[in-house]
């Protein structure tokens, strides 16, 4: 806050004031992050008598508990309370959409590492000896541990979704190039740096306080309410910020913090539930692995006919969010392509492993990699260029998405012209042919990845969301929303926008931790919504400050009530300015709403108008706009370890008018990264009896800084003059459409691939690309060995 | 009663009967240093990193980067420790902090500590002199948010800045007293600090695991929650660590030379060992990991054991009656299980020099180029006499068998042999009758034979006819060190 004597009166502008909005910023938390200063749930200091809850996980697949006896448990030192199903105190099931999930398992037991027990400790060492000694016996029973055991078993979690259009079959009857296969893609886990954890602290009587690392404090709140049998008014979740969420934390926070509550309000003693990494992963659900089923038609050229494709999504044992994931993938099989004649149809199975859930793209990536697939074999089968193919099946403004959604303002030729003039597209591709010429047994490859990504809940009541927004005597500001902070940045951009609405310095705003008693009823910070939604609420609250605080600035500044001036007066850089050059302070502004008993609180509210889908339909406008982007990838490829490099990546990505052009950068990269770990190194595996082999780093392998290019060779642009119309200050959803960038990467493999096989020749690349895959491709190429031993003859 | 003392940013803190199983990590979170955070508590993501003062480094004292999760208590008995909450000094951020807010080089925050404090050490080396270094320095550390652009653009700002500061005058100051006894609780360990007391306490504790550094011992706390009844740390014994060059121009590496060390010092003097120990680990875990500590817990993916099965090393074993000498293809007897005897310990490497001329190399192939464990690692000397006839051939292999072995067959079928694309297809074939590799999660059965046999291929092409054009890259691409115009 500014030194000087509020209260007076300033005759000159001041020469910084400018609104933070569209401007580069740092993470609001940086210097917290970078000193240690940061606190996450496991880091709060523990409250009086606080106590530690281990969650006891299935040692089976599937099965029933046929005994169970916590004697020995108990009688263990330090231990405090063995929790089982029947010691649950109202509601037994949970869930983000049908609460099919006990909190405990009741009898039968369906994934290893279903909860089935919580034991509560002094400390997690005392719990730990207690679980060795806690006596639970199961029947075993056969199992359902893959998607194809699944569909043999006609295991389903879901109604089918379909969307059709046009006469497919006989498109694909008259189709010059006929497409049918298979493709699969893996499972991955979100590696959020900080693993799951909850600390909930008993109140007076029913109330109930609970700190959750969690995406969705409402959901948690509305459960903890459920399990402890009280109104939602008495429970108070607050998510001072995550470790990384990236979907992970949207619904399978709760189950935890449901847990340490119910032990919390037994034992009346604040109780934390903190998993350690392989609890975490061996626990939670991850990315859905997919199997597409399609049957696909293209001219002579390269363009799409008719798609005919199915989609069965590995849920794994409850619905937690399978179904709308499930709906997502569908939205997107087209990605950025015009499919004349389709037929999609997808379910979601249930299998006895980890329940699946939202991971960033939430089913989009999945769908994506279908059609890319397709125009991948296309463009080997054809010899075509891979970004030729793509371009030429480019969406344009005006065409309908298979779910019967008009496309307006479609960025796809723009972007793909800006991006190829920019890197020189043409020179790239000499490089690499001339490259490829003259090496044996090093390829490279180059891709362009256009993605097209909706935007909005497509369940569309979750489009919604509140703010509230406090004004201090001395000028600062407290800014609540519902949005939580994971790291990507949401705070930092409601910052400028409240920064920017009430025209302060981003100084004087605080964003504070997210908790339900300041918004209520909130969705879950997802779908890449955060900004949008609270931002457009934010905004709405500090207009409403703004226009209060307008007379009073008038009248501080010698303007008649109805003066025209009043209305052209401007908030910027902590002060209010009128046409003339007069300013006044708007701590001094702030000052006199108070003294004249003006309120300097409001709230805000958002609704995204003009969305509705109908699932049974398979019609609707489920988005409220399109995020759009592309990337060049280049690999290159050694055929005789079936390592590759990453050598160069150029984005031209489309966030809009960009809130804060630096943060947005970071989703681009970090999505980018997290896309291609998915694809190339992440591998989740588990073993005949469906436990999972890759429980922590060691084993489960993310991207480590020298698997990505750095300097100039990791290339990020914003797409110029791209404000999007009804969205707050013209920005556009960032979070997940970068992640399927990516997805060029595949494809530029595949190109080096291709090289050492036949024109003409099909690539056969298995996702993630290890290099185990990546070899096997090669030799089913050609074999490299055979080769060499041919030319040494 | 034991007490632990040690500086933790630069104030003495004292830990109290407390198991000498408590990680540094968790006493730090204990005691309200909340900023260094788990991850996983196994070394591989580097939210825990923590800085060290290394004060019988050789070349002086430095500050090390290790893993806080994998750090027994009792080994930091008499150290300096720095933490992310101690570097800011008089309200001032360290450079390396002020480089990463610039850089935007935290998102969630949560791996941030951890890569601030593998920059603190970056900040105060004096070697980082290619950007390849700068990979090796921060593959220790996961991040999940940035894509590592960032990350990378603060560590090339800061690194090798060493600042006059306050830091760096640590770094003179006299280390503190290593020596450590604890023995209640059913839990012994000890850091004897003369070779006599190491021998006695294994005549009296001859169950006693050693541990040096912890890389791989501690494991059996923070991941199997194991109690470790007796340990002996050899850390107290720095005449172990000791390199040296023979007067033969081969060497002698002390058992317990850290891995960091022993990069550093085969650097353009030991090729085939330095491009191994490029992608051994991350910089954290070659920081603490020792020579010994590879070779005598005998996985069969220890990646030092092909190099120097390749290398034709010789290990001194010793006791209280004295040393013995054992070749490196005798050590492994089993699945983990080595020639060492009861009482005795692994002492010192012994390297021969290459021949003149000789042609050598080393691969190792993982599903992530760093920070991974071998799904094959290969090293290779041969040595062509008169009229390109192979006169000595030694081939290394990890991950094929249950020890690390030599390629026997391999190697017979080409010695006295021409050094030529036919000559070692055709020894290829015999590899099938040197081991049988087995499918697991970091490869199958299949993926390991083709690469043992790619590998043998591309040492070939890479030694055969000096550069290539159609070769710009080394055949693993795990040795590529710097980014192919």
């Amino acid at each position: 806050m500014t030194a000087s004597d509020p209260t007076k009166m300033t005759t000159t502008t001041p020469a910084t004031a400018t609104s933070p909005l569209h401007r580069p910023a740092r993470h609001e938390s940086a210097y917290a992050h970078v000193s240690g200063a940061a606190r996450y749930v496991d880091d709060l200091p523990p409250p009086a008598g606080m106590l530690v809850g281990l969650p006891i996980g299935a040692p089976i697949a599937c099965g029933r508990i046929t005994r169970r006896d916590r004697a020995a448990a108990l009688a263990c030192p330090g231990v405090h309370a063995v929790y089982f199903a029947d010691d649950l105190p109202a509601e037994r099931f949970i869930g983000p959409v049908i609460h099919d999930e006990p909190i405990l398992a009741i009898d039968a037991v369906d994934a290893i590492g279903q909860p089935v027990a919580l034991i509560v400790g002094d400390t997690l060492e005392a719990c730990r000896a207690a679980a060795k000694v806690l006596e639970i016996d199961y029947e075993e029973l056969p199992a359902i541990l893959t998607i194809d055991a699944a569909i043999d078993a006609e295991a389903l979690l879901c109604e089918p979704h379909r969307m059709t259009r046009g006469d497919v079959d006989a498109a694909l009857a008259g189709a010059s190039l006929r497409l049918q296969g298979e493709v699969r893609t893996g499972a991955q886990d979100h590696f959020y740096l900080e693993t799951q954890a909850s600390l909930a602290i008993p109140g007076e009587g029913e109330a109930m306080e609970v700190i959750s690392s969690s995406q969705h404090p409402t959901e948690v709140q509305n459960l903890v309410a459920a399990a402890l049998g009280v109104g939602r008014h008495q429970v108070v979740v607050s998510v001072p910020r995550m470790g990384g969420g990236f979907g992970g934390k949207e619904s399978q926070a709760a189950p935890f913090a449901v847990l340490a509550a119910i032990a919390a309000r037994d034992l009346e003693r604040p109780v934390k539930v903190w998993l350690n990494r392989d609890q975490d992963m061996t626990m939670t659900g991850k990315r859905h692995p997919f199997l597409a089923r399609y049957d696909a038609g293209l001219d002579a050229d390269g363009r799409l006919l008719a798609a005919k494709i199915r989609l069965y999504a590995d849920g794994g044992w409850s619905r937690d969010l399978s179904a709308p994931i499930l709906d997502r993938a569908m939205f997107h099989l087209d990605n950025a392509y015009w499919i004349p004649a389709l037929d999609f149809e997808g379910v979601v199975v249930r299998t006895n492993k980890g329940s699946n859930t939202a991971f960033r793209g939430f089913g989009g990536p999945q769908g994506m990699v279908v059609i890319e697939t397709i125009l991948s074999r296309a463009s080997e089968r054809l010899g075509l260029d891979p970004a030729q193919i793509r371009a030429r099946n480019f969406y344009t403004t005006g065409q309908r998405t298979p779910y019967g959604q008009e496309l307006r303002d479609v960025r796809l030729q723009r972007i793909y012209d800006e991006l190829t003039t920019r890197v020189d597209y043409s020179a790239r591709q000499a490089a690499v042919a001339a490259f490829n010429a003259r090496s044996e047994h090093v390829r490279r490859g180059l891709a362009l990845q256009p993605v097209k990504f909706g935007i909005s809940f497509t369940n569309s009541v979750l489009n919604q969301a509140g703010a509230l927004v406090l004004v201090y005597a001395d000028g600062s500001v407290q800014v609540n929303h519902g949005g939580t902070e994971m790291g990507q940045g949401l705070h930092t951009k409601m910052q400028a926008v409240a920064a920017h609405e009430l025209g302060v310095t981003r100084e004087a705003v605080r964003v504070m931790t997210t908790a339900t008693d300041k918004v209520p009823n909130t969705s879950a910070t997802a779908a890449s919504s955060g900004s949008d939604l609270n931002g457009a609420a934010v905004r709405e609250a500090c207009e409403v400050l703004r226009e209060r605080l307008r007379p009073l600035a008038a009248g501080l500044l010698g303007l008649a009530p109805a003066a025209p001036e009043v209305a052209a007066l401007r908030f910027v850089g902590g002060h209010v300015l009128a046409p003339s050059g007069a300013a006044v302070t708007f701590e001094a502004v702030v000052k006199a709403a108070w003294a004249q008993r003006v309120s300097l609180s409001a709230t805000g509210y958002y609704a995204t108008p003009d969305i509705a889908y109908d699932r049974a339909a398979g019609k609707g406008k489920p988005f409220h706009y399109f995020a759009y982007g592309a990337a060049l990838c280049e690999v290159e490829v050694h055929a005789l370890t079936g390592e590759h490099r990453l050598r160069k990546v150029d984005v031209l990505h489309d966030v809009g008018s960009s809130l804060v052009p630096t943060i947005d950068r970071g989703q681009i990269e970090g999505g980018f990264v997290q896309g291609l770990g998915w694809l190339t190194c992440e591998e989740v595996l588990w073993d005949s009896q469906g436990r999972l082999l890759t429980h922590g780093p060691s084993t489960y392998k993310i991207p480590a800084a020298g698997d990505v290019p750095v300097g100039d060779d990791f290339r990020v642009d914003l797409l110029a003059r791209a404000a999007q119309d009804d969205v707050i200050h013209g920005s556009k959803a960032v979070g997940e459409p970068p992640f399927m960038l990516a997805i060029g990467v595949v494809t530029a493999l595949r190109q080096a691939i291709q090289t050492w096989g036949r024109p003409g020749q099909e690539v056969d690349l298995r996702l993630p690309a290890t290099p185990e895959a990546i070899l096997r491709a090669i030799e089913g190429m050609r074999s490299p060995a055979a080769d060499m031993a041919a030319a040494a003859e | 009663m034991s007490t632990i003392r040690f500086l933790l940013n630069d104030r003495p803190v004292e830990a109290v009967d407390l198991p000498p199983t408590t990680t540094l990590l968790n006493f730090l979170r204990a005691r309200g240093w909340t900023g260094t955070k788990e991850g996983c508590a196994e070394g591989d993501c580097g939210a825990c990193t923590v800085a060290i003062v290394d004060a019988e480094a050789p070349g002086g004292p430095r500050f090390r980067a290790v893993n806080g999760c994998l750090v027994l208590l009792p080994m930091v008995q008499g150290q300096r420790v720095y933490t992310v909450e101690g570097l800011r000094r008089g309200g001032a951020y360290h450079p390396v902090q002020e480089a990463m807010v610039e850089a935007m080089g935290s998102q969630c925050g949560y791996c941030t500590p951890g890569v601030v404090m593998s920059l603190f050490e970056a900040c105060y080396r004096d070697d980082l002199d290619r950007p390849a270094k700068l990979d090796d320095q921060l593959c220790g550390n996961l991040c999940r948010c940035t894509g590592y652009r960032p990350i990378r653009d603060a560590a090339a700002k800061i690194a090798g800045l060493r600042p006059d500061d306050g830091f760096r005058a640590a770094l003179a100051e006299a280390p503190g007293e290593r020596a450590f006894v604890s023995d209640a609780a059913g839990q012994f360990f000890v850091t004897p600090t003369t070779e006599a007391d190491l021998w006695r306490a294994l005549a009296e504790h001859p169950g006693a695991k050693f541990i040096c550094g912890g890389t791989d011992l501690s494991l059996a706390v923070t991941k199997r929650f194991e109690a470790l009844p007796e340990v002996i740390s050899l850390e107290g014994l720095p005449a172990l660590r000791t390199i040296s060059r023979r007067e033969d121009g081969g060497w002698r590496v002390g058992a317990t030379a850290l891995l960091a060390d022993l990069e550093a010092a085969t650097e353009g003097a030991l090729e085939p060992l330095h491009r191994m120990l490029r992608f051994f680990a991350s910089r954290q875990i070659k920081n603490r990991a020792t020579v010994g500590g590879n070779l005598c817990n005998a996985s069969p993916i220890g990646d030092l054991a092909p190099v120097l099965l390749a290398l034709d090393a010789e290990l001194e074993l010793r006791s209280a009656a004295g040393s013995r000498r054992v070749a490196i293809d005798r050590f492994f007897l089993d699945y983990r299980r080595t020639a060492l005897a009861p009482g005795e310990i692994l002492a010192a490497i012994e390297i021969p020099p290459l021949g003149a001329g000789a042609l050598a190399s080393s691969y190792k192939v993982s599903k992530r180029r760093e920070l991974d464990i071998s799904a094959v690692a290969a090293a290779f000397v041969v040595e062509i006499g008169e009229g390109g006839v192979v006169t000595t051939i030694r081939a290394g292999y990890g991950g094929v068998a249950a020890t690390p072995v030599r390629a026997r067959h391999f190697e017979a079928a080409i010695r006295g042999r021409p050094w030529t694309r036919s000559g070692v297809e055709a020894a290829i074939l015999a590899l099938d009758g040197d081991f049988a590799p087995i499918d697991d999660h970091r490869g199958s059965a299949w993926y390991r034979r083709t690469l043992a046999a790619n590998l043998a291929r591309g040492f070939f092409l890479e030694t055969a006819a000096g550069p290539r054009p159609d070769l710009p890259q080394r055949p693993s691409g795990t040795v590529a060190l710097e980014v192919i115009p």
